[in-house]
């Protein structure tokens, strides 16, 4: 493993929403860090924190309801929580892009595609202001054309909705590397789509992101996606990055009890068996359980779950969970701490 | 959506009587629920009260007014153009009538007048809207809604003016007129809704087990609508009274010497700035009334919108 | 090619609405009970005079045939003599509309103004004292009545503090600029004439705030809360995401699509101008179109009033369509379903 730093490391991270009857604790210290030419995955149910943590990268969360009461996250060192407005513009879409989850929501209604692409392209090149409209408009169509979508001309002066779904979605997805980013979010690409059109659009962003080299942070709650398109995923659940793990270790040896619930609930075309449920709900944010956030649901609970929160366990060179099963195995922290 | 339990006649009194138990006990739930809702809101609570104490004033007017001989033809220049003080709080006019008696009973006619035209206008309007929108896309939804936009095509005090002004001035002919230009509100609303609701499947359901026309329209399609309606009508009640003044203003409502809020503020207007407390306090009269009424509409808007998730 | 059969659409169906609509208002007027051409001659006129203008006015004819001949000079723009100016009352309505024009279009961008601006301020600046504030005094606008808004400001402003004339549209000392529009500001302006011109504007002010209380604060409100949803809308969110910084975020791209509710009233809002403008034009002593119908109507001259009503309704339609047009431009998924319907 190379030892330069990380391309973006989120360190205990949390995230409050003040809403009418009282705080969300939503983020309860999020740990996530991806190095420079990674596909990480993000793996969790909805309603586990995942967008949120992403929006909190790229600080478009709507900051009245939302507070930060405390967390770093840090972009190829600097801090984005602390950047001043213009220096965060210029990480915004050069640095780090995102592709949202719905893209019919993503794009705005009453303006053209060609509209809402070439401010972004004339605020995110290198040259700036100084590209001619003409200039802008032709650097409008290539991200269009490797996202594969024909006649990008008439793509250009068309409205959202004169596009199909699909059309839609390879539109987001041409806007958000036409920056060439350095980072590409990517939260939950074509879930609103029917599933042929999904994997098309999932063969077409690996293909790009193979390109170009850029590092991904891929959300989803769809294990095969992570296990084809990953290099290293996360599990979050209820506002905790509980396990971390290079893909092919977590599928076949997922140690926490929560990462081995989803792997069960998967139906296996081979093998026979009924995929079983994980029984219970995710917690409300108002009042989360104490401890562990998971312990109600847990199979497995102890004691200590239900008073402390677990940290890091390392308990692999690429295999961390945060689970008071594996203490034995150290801290993850102590471990890094001493290893630089 | 509400539910309707038909309760089959087997002839078991027992099961019936349980099951209205039931429903009562529901309702009465329900209501206590809605209740909490709507109380959580301050401005609501305001709302109601407001709108709670002008109604008792205006029905307890001979009661409550400290003067009520004031609003019959009453002279009295002894006392006459005194502004506000401990015995009259809101001054007298300019032939010595009490104005604060004169505004409480100024409240009825504006309460009355709401109370009258909404009565009238609603069951047309919703009649015509179910209709219509049930039978959407023939001619009879074509006729209603032309007609509708007939009467919508003229600034709506415009039309009332017109209307009262043909005919003699007073409050009945004025309130006449304002449900003359009403009604067609009501029709588009229900339209808009029976139009929406009727590709549901309830609706579909209940055609095919043979029920008929008037029982879709009043068992099936009405009781969902009664939210909108509701809410529609405790925010009218403040425009209806806004309007109502705005004739009586102009002279075609309530005629002097009996109080009415716009008649007053009318009759006080030659005497600005002196004698300022007699068009000032009927015309805060009118504010306050029409405030009590839209945010007790707006909190009922919001607990039925809440109700919806 | 869509815009002009949309246009075609709209005008046909307005042509059948005027037409109930004329109708609506003949009934209205011959409803009236008495003799109008008694009521016009006077008490003490003979017999025979008012017979023959019973005649002229076609008054011994089946009601159908009276319609017809209403109508037929209405169009042409003949609508009879008002019985208390004896003039030709197209001649007073020339006459008098463009003070109602100038009253209700300085009003309008009184609403267009303070209403988008307000709401924007208080979406801006959502959840602190300067959006509690204009949220409190946008309600306050809603409910008051114009004519008791009218009669607090003159009070205030015009007999108070004397800061603001109270009546009519020009001082008794500054003489009227010479008539070309019939709109004092800009026939002062054209003639030259600045101490008209301020004049004028001092004139205005009032009874055009006052017309303009109730439309302002309730864009103001819709512009408000419009804003405050489209903000949490992912799109913003995305055009953030992408680089394009917050000022242009904000100006262009969350404006546009938060226009399209406060445009939409923009068409009852101006109903409801013309129906306040009716007392406000009273309180003022404003000559204007309003004046003259409200005192057309006090006084039952059947012909003004009629042809009041006639106007204000191709204004209103008009109106109406221009604002279906204006939010068609603005919302392209209006236009293309719109397309795709017919």
């Amino acid at each position: 493993m190379a030892a330069s730093a990380p391309l973006l490391d989120i360190l205990d991270l949390a995230v409050h929403f003040r809403v009418y009857g009282g705080v969300l604790k939503v983020l309860d210290g999020v740990n996530f860090r991806v190095n420079t030419g990674e596909k990480v995955g993000l793996v969790g149910e909805t309603g586990c924190g995942k967008t949120t943590t992403m929006k909190a990268i790229l600080r478009i969360l709507p900051v009245p309801p939302a507070v930060i009461p405390h967390g770093e996250i840090r972009f190829k060192g600097e801090d984005i929580l602390k950047m001043k407005p213009d220096r965060l513009r210029k990480v915004r879409g050069r640095g780090i892009s995102m592709i949202f989850q719905d893209p019919t929501a993503a794009l705005n209604p009453v303006f053209t595609v060609g509209q809402q692409m070439e401010p972004v392209i004339q605020h995110t090149s290198p040259e700036g202001r100084r590209l001619s409209r003409r200039q802008v408009h032709d650097r409008a169509i290539t991200p269009l054309q490797e996202v594969g979508l024909p006649d990008a001309e008439r793509l250009l002066r068309s409205y959202p909705i004169q596009l199909s779904g699909g059309m839609r979605q390879r539109v987001c997805i041409g806007m958000a590397l036409s920056t060439n980013p350095e980072l590409l979010i990517a939260d939950e690409p074509g879930t609103s789509l029917d599933v042929t059109i999904q994997d098309q659009v999932l063969r077409l962003l690996h293909d790009l992101v193979q390109k170009k080299q850029t590092s991904v942070i891929l959300i989803t709650h769809t294990l095969g996606v992570v296990r084809e398109m990953t290099d290293r995923v996360y599990v979050m659940y209820a506002g905790n990055m509980v396990e971390l793990a290079a893909t092919h270790k977590l599928f076949s040896n997922p140690l926490h009890p929560y990462s081995q619930g989803l792997m069960k609930a998967v139906p296996r075309l081979t093998g026979g068996g009924v995929a079983e449920g994980i029984p219970g709900r995710i917690p409300t944010y108002q009042s989360p359980p104490t401890g562990c956030r998971f312990h109600p649901r847990c199979p497995h609970v102890m004691e200590i779950c239900r008073e402390l929160k677990p940290p890091f366990f390392k308990v692999d060179a690429d295999h961390e969970v945060a689970c008071f099963l594996y203490e034995g195995h150290g801290s993850a922290r102590t471990a890094e701490a001493g290893a630089q | 959506m509400t539910q309707q339990v038909k309760v089959q006649e087997f002839g078991l009194s027992i099961t019936r009587q349980a099951v209205l138990e039931m429903q009562r006990r529901n309702r009465r739930e329900n209501l206590g629920r809605a209740w909490y809702k709507f109380s959580r809101n301050p401005l609501s609570i305001v709302g109601a009260a407001t709108v709670s104490i002008v109604t008792l004033l205006a029905i307890f007017a001979p009661l409550v007014a400290p003067y009520p001989e004031h609003v019959k033809p009453f002279t009295d220049f002894a006392n006459a153009s005194l502004p506000p003080s401990l015995a009259h709080l809101f001054g007298t006019d300019e032939i010595g009538r009490d104005i604060l008696s004169r505004v409480i009973f100024g409240f009825r006619e504006a309460l009355g007048m709401g109370v009258v035209v909404l009565a009238l206008v609603v069951p047309v309007g919703v009649l015509m809207g179910l209709v219509a929108g049930y039978f959407h896309g023939t001619w009879i939804d074509t006729v209603i809604m032309r007609l509708t936009d007939i009467f919508l095509a003229v600034p709506p005090l415009v039309l009332a003016l017109a209307i009262a002004s043909v005919l003699e001035p007073n409050l009945f002919n004025s309130m006449m007129a304002v449900s003359l230009m009403w009604w067609p509100w009501y029709a588009r609303l229900v339209y808009g809704l029976t139009s929406a609701l009727r590709n549901e499947f309830f609706v579909a359901s209940a055609q095919t087990s043979g029920a008929g026309t008037r029982h879709i329209l009043f068992r099936e399609l009405l009781p969902n609508m009664i939210s909108p309606i509701f809410t529609k009508m405790s925010l009218d009640m403040g425009w209806v009274i806004i309007i109502g003044s705005m004739l009586s203003y102009v002279g075609l409502g309530v005629q002097p010497p009996k109080p009415g809020l716009g008649t007053m503020v009318a009759s006080g207007a030659k005497f600005l700035p002196d004698l300022w407390w007699i068009s000032v306090f009927p015309g805060l009269a009118i504010v306050v009334v029409v405030l009590g009424f839209n945010l007790l509409g707006d909190g009922l808007r919001d607990l039925f919108a809440a109700e919806e998730v | 090619m869509a815009l002009l059969t949309f246009l075609a659409r709209r005008i046909f169906q307005s042509i059948f609405v005027l037409l109930g609509l004329s109708i609506l208002i003949f009934v209205i007027a011959r409803v009236m009970p008495g003799d109008p051409a008694r009521t016009a001659l006077g008490a003490r006129a003979p017999q025979w005079v008012v017979d023959r203008l019973r005649e002229d006015m076609h008054l011994n004819e089946p009601l159908t045939a009276q319609y017809y001949f209403w109508l037929r000079d209405a169009v042409r723009g003949d609508f009879g003599i008002s019985l208390y100016t004896r003039r030709d009352v197209a001649q007073d309505i020339a006459e008098f509309f463009p003070a109602s024009f100038e009253l209700v279009l300085f009003a309008g961008f009184i609403t267009a103004v303070g209403g988008i601006g307000l709401g924007t301020l208080s979406a801006r600046y959502k959840d602190t004292w300067i959006d509690n504030l204009v949220r409190v005094l946008s309600y306050a606008g809603v409910v008051t009545p114009a004519f008791v808004f009218a009669i607090l400001l003159l009070l205030l402003f015009g007999l108070a503090l004397g800061w603001l004339p109270a009546i009519g549209r020009l001082s008794e000392g500054i003489p009227a600029p010479a008539r070309v529009t019939g709109l004092m500001t800009v026939d002062s302006l054209l003639a030259g004439r600045l101490d008209a011109f301020w004049d004028a504007v001092k004139h205005l002010i009032m009874p055009a705030l006052a017309l303009a209380l109730g439309s302002l604060s309730q864009e103001a409100r819709i512009t408000r809360s419009t804003m405050a949803d489209n903000l949490s809308k992912d799109y913003i969110a995305a055009e953030r995401a992408l680089g394009i910084p917050d000022r242009v975020v904000m100006g262009r791209f969350l404006l546009k699509p938060s226009l399209i509710p406060t445009v939409s009233i923009f068409g009852l809002d101006f109903a409801a101008s013309f129906s306040n403008a009716f007392l406000v034009e009273l309180i003022f002593n404003w000559a204007g179109l309003s004046r003259y119908g409200m005192n057309a109507m006090l006084r039952k001259d059947l012909n003004a009033i009629s042809a009041v009503i006639l106007i204000l309704g191709v204004l209103f339609i008009t109106v109406n369509i221009l604002v279906d047009l204006i939010v068609g431009a603005l919302d392209p998924r209006i236009r293309l379903q719109a397309a795709r319907s017919e």
